[in-house]
């Protein structure tokens, strides 16, 4: 189960504000965390806190293949990220590294700075509880779900050697 | 019911008659490239996964690009991770400072890409190789890394959408305002998921540089890959490089495309990208006379022969703005030398330019020309995000290598057709 606090931002957030190329000589996430997001939101590491969730808006993780993109925002305490549409490298990358994220549309519609979200991947429900409101989001195709049952792409690809 | 370009790669390498848009597949690859800034994180997790050896050391690429020459102790740091990586598992295609290049340059020209292949890179213009009908896509460093154990990875088979160019340039205008008119048209995820294919009877004249810059953006529209039928000078073009031909594959008549856009480009201008995204596209006479600080002519999108001998023929026998910094940065060895060759490095130099190494640099904001407080770029790169060239005050707008070397004359954006 996640449970945490929005952090709210909008459509088209690229991987070079998530983490700029100038730390990108590094692929830790005790390198990269302090410095998530500070081109587009320079308090976000001071105020986030872990367990929380971001709520974006469309084609979330735009732009360069990064890794260190999604390692940034693990490492930074969030559990999940909510957004309208993924850019599809950034949602590989999620999927692989074991950062949970999820397309839907009304939940992130509704969501604002602050607001307490749970989600429950198992069932597949986004629920606001600030807003009283409970969202479903449809499950992932078989070979993601793998990956996740596995916890990411590391433990998956070992069985798939042997 | 018939198959685009895409899905016939995709049928080839998974074994099966045919695919669907949608279908999820275990396909095969015939190569899987990285880079400097991607390739040590996949090799801790090459390691983590417990692999013993690569799938096939002939079909892996590890290109020093990005932050080379080592723009510091870190990048070093990076460099070496991966020349210890190809050393020890013997990688053929290891490019090292000095025989390298851009990826996306160096690669194809290295006959590593012939129609027909399936690749994915980690770096996300790896699209660009779907100029010589390859299947080529993006990744991060995991599923490289997995890949390299594997040999194989999955995949949704994308959706297409077919891109018709008819009518017929006007001078001075290239690939790179195609490409750009049409992320205007698309917005930066009108192609999310999907696979952009480029034809008609532009695409057909259009030489294999342009085609290129056309690939090379599609991940701007959001898109998976770009994609471009391989005729006759793409296939000559592998034939001379890779010594062999691939398969040249063609969509079927009655494939199934989610949307078919014809636009006619007689009357298209040269196109400008405006702050901060690369959808955010308007005619040059349109966009008002921006002064610029900083002009870059390069990178995996317009770093080629092509796009140099455009720029000096606006530029010879000029000086460029007193107040302006042109820096050019030829795209792999061989395109440096026969810039030298052809007598270009005299006519940047003389007209007030430098020249650097190989390098993305200046493109991702990591070296060779980072721009200040709010100094104004105009580059003939591919992204203008907020903050990606340097300061988080600048800016950058993009444009073609014509528009590029005309604005570092006057100082200026400038119509190239102005100096006709």
């Amino acid at each position: 189960m996640i449970n945490g606090r929005v952090h709210r931002y909008g459509d088209n957030i690229d991987t070079d504000v998530i983490i700029p190329a100038r730390y990108c000589t590094a692929f830790t996430e005790e390198e990269l965390a302090p410095h998530c997001l500070e081109d587009l939101d320079a308090g976000f590491v001071k105020k986030v806190r872990k367990g929380d969730l971001i709520v974006a808006g469309r084609n979330f993780g735009c732009g360069s293949s990064r890794e260190n993109a999604p390692i940034a925002i693990k490492g930074a305490g969030v559990s999940c990220v909510i957004a309208t549409s993924f850019a599809r490298i950034f949602y590989r990358n999620s999927i692989n590294i074991g950062l949970p994220i999820f397309e839907c549309e009304a939940a992130v519609a509704d969501a604002a700075d602050g607001d307490e979200i749970r989600v429950d991947p198992t069932a597949g429900t986004i629920e606001n509880i600030t807003r009283k409101k409970t969202y479903s989001v449809p499950p992932f195709p078989d070979i993601i779900q793998e990956i996740i049952r596995a916890g990411g792409m590391v433990e998956f690809a070992k069985k798939r050697i042997q | 019911m018939g198959m685009t370009i895409a899905e016939k790669i995709f049928a080839a390498h998974c074994g099966k008659d045919s695919v669907r848009a949608g279908d999820l597949v275990y396909a095969k690859l015939d190569l899987v490239m990285g880079t400097d800034v991607t390739v040590p994180l996949a090799v801790d997790v090459f390691n983590k996964i417990g692999a013993k050896k690569v799938f096939d050391r002939t079909k892996i690429a590890l290109v020093n690009d990005h932050f080379v020459p080592a723009k510091d102790i870190q990048a070093a740091g990076l460099s070496k991770t991966m020349r210890e990586f190809a050393s020890r598992y013997d990688i053929k295609s290891y490019f090292e400072v000095g025989r390298s290049g851009l990826c996306h340059c160096i690669v194809p020209d290295s006959g590593l890409v012939v129609p027909g292949d399936l690749i994915i890179g980690a770096d996300s213009h790896t699209c660009t190789y779907g100029a010589l009908g390859a299947f080529a896509t993006g990744v991060g460093s995991t599923d490289m890394a997995a890949s390299w154990a594997l040999g194989e990875n999955w995949f949704k088979v994308p959706a297409s959408i077919k891109v018709v160019y008819t009518g017929t340039l006007q001078p001075m205008v290239c690939g790179k305002d195609l490409i750009l008119h049409t992320i205007g048209m698309l917005g930066v995820e009108g192609a999310l998921y999907g696979c952009l294919e480029f034809s008609g009877p532009v695409v057909d004249r259009l030489h294999l540089a342009d085609r290129f810059t056309l690939c090379n953006m599609a991940i701007e529209a959001g898109a998976k890959a770009g994609i471009i039928e391989a005729d006759e000078k793409a296939t000559e073009y592998a034939r001379r490089r890779a010594g062999r031909t691939g398969t040249a594959h063609r969509s079927d008549g009655d494939a199934r495309y989610d949307r078919v856009m014809e636009i006619d480009v007689t009357d298209l201008e040269p196109q400008i990208s405006h702050p901060y995204l690369p959808s955010n596209v308007r005619p040059i006479s349109q966009t008002e006379k921006v002064r610029v600080d900083q002009v870059v002519i390069g990178s995996c999108t317009n770093g080629r022969i092509e796009d140099f001998r455009a720029a000096a023929e606006i530029l010879r026998g000029k000086v460029i703005a007193p107040h302006l910094r042109l820096i050019v940065i030829p795209a792999t060895q061989e395109i440096y030398l026969q810039m030298m060759d052809e007598g270009i490095m005299k006519t940047v130099i003389d007209a007030g330019g430098v020249i650097s190494p190989p390098t993305c640099g200046p493109c991702i904001g990591g070296h060779m020309g980072i721009l200040g407080e709010n100094e104004v770029g105009l580059y003939t790169t591919n992204r203008n995000f907020k903050g990606r060239n340097g300061h988080l005050t600048s800016k950058v707008y993009l444009s073609s290598p014509h528009v590029a070397a005309a604005s570092a004359i006057t100082g200026v954006i400038t119509d190239p057709r102005s100096f006709n």
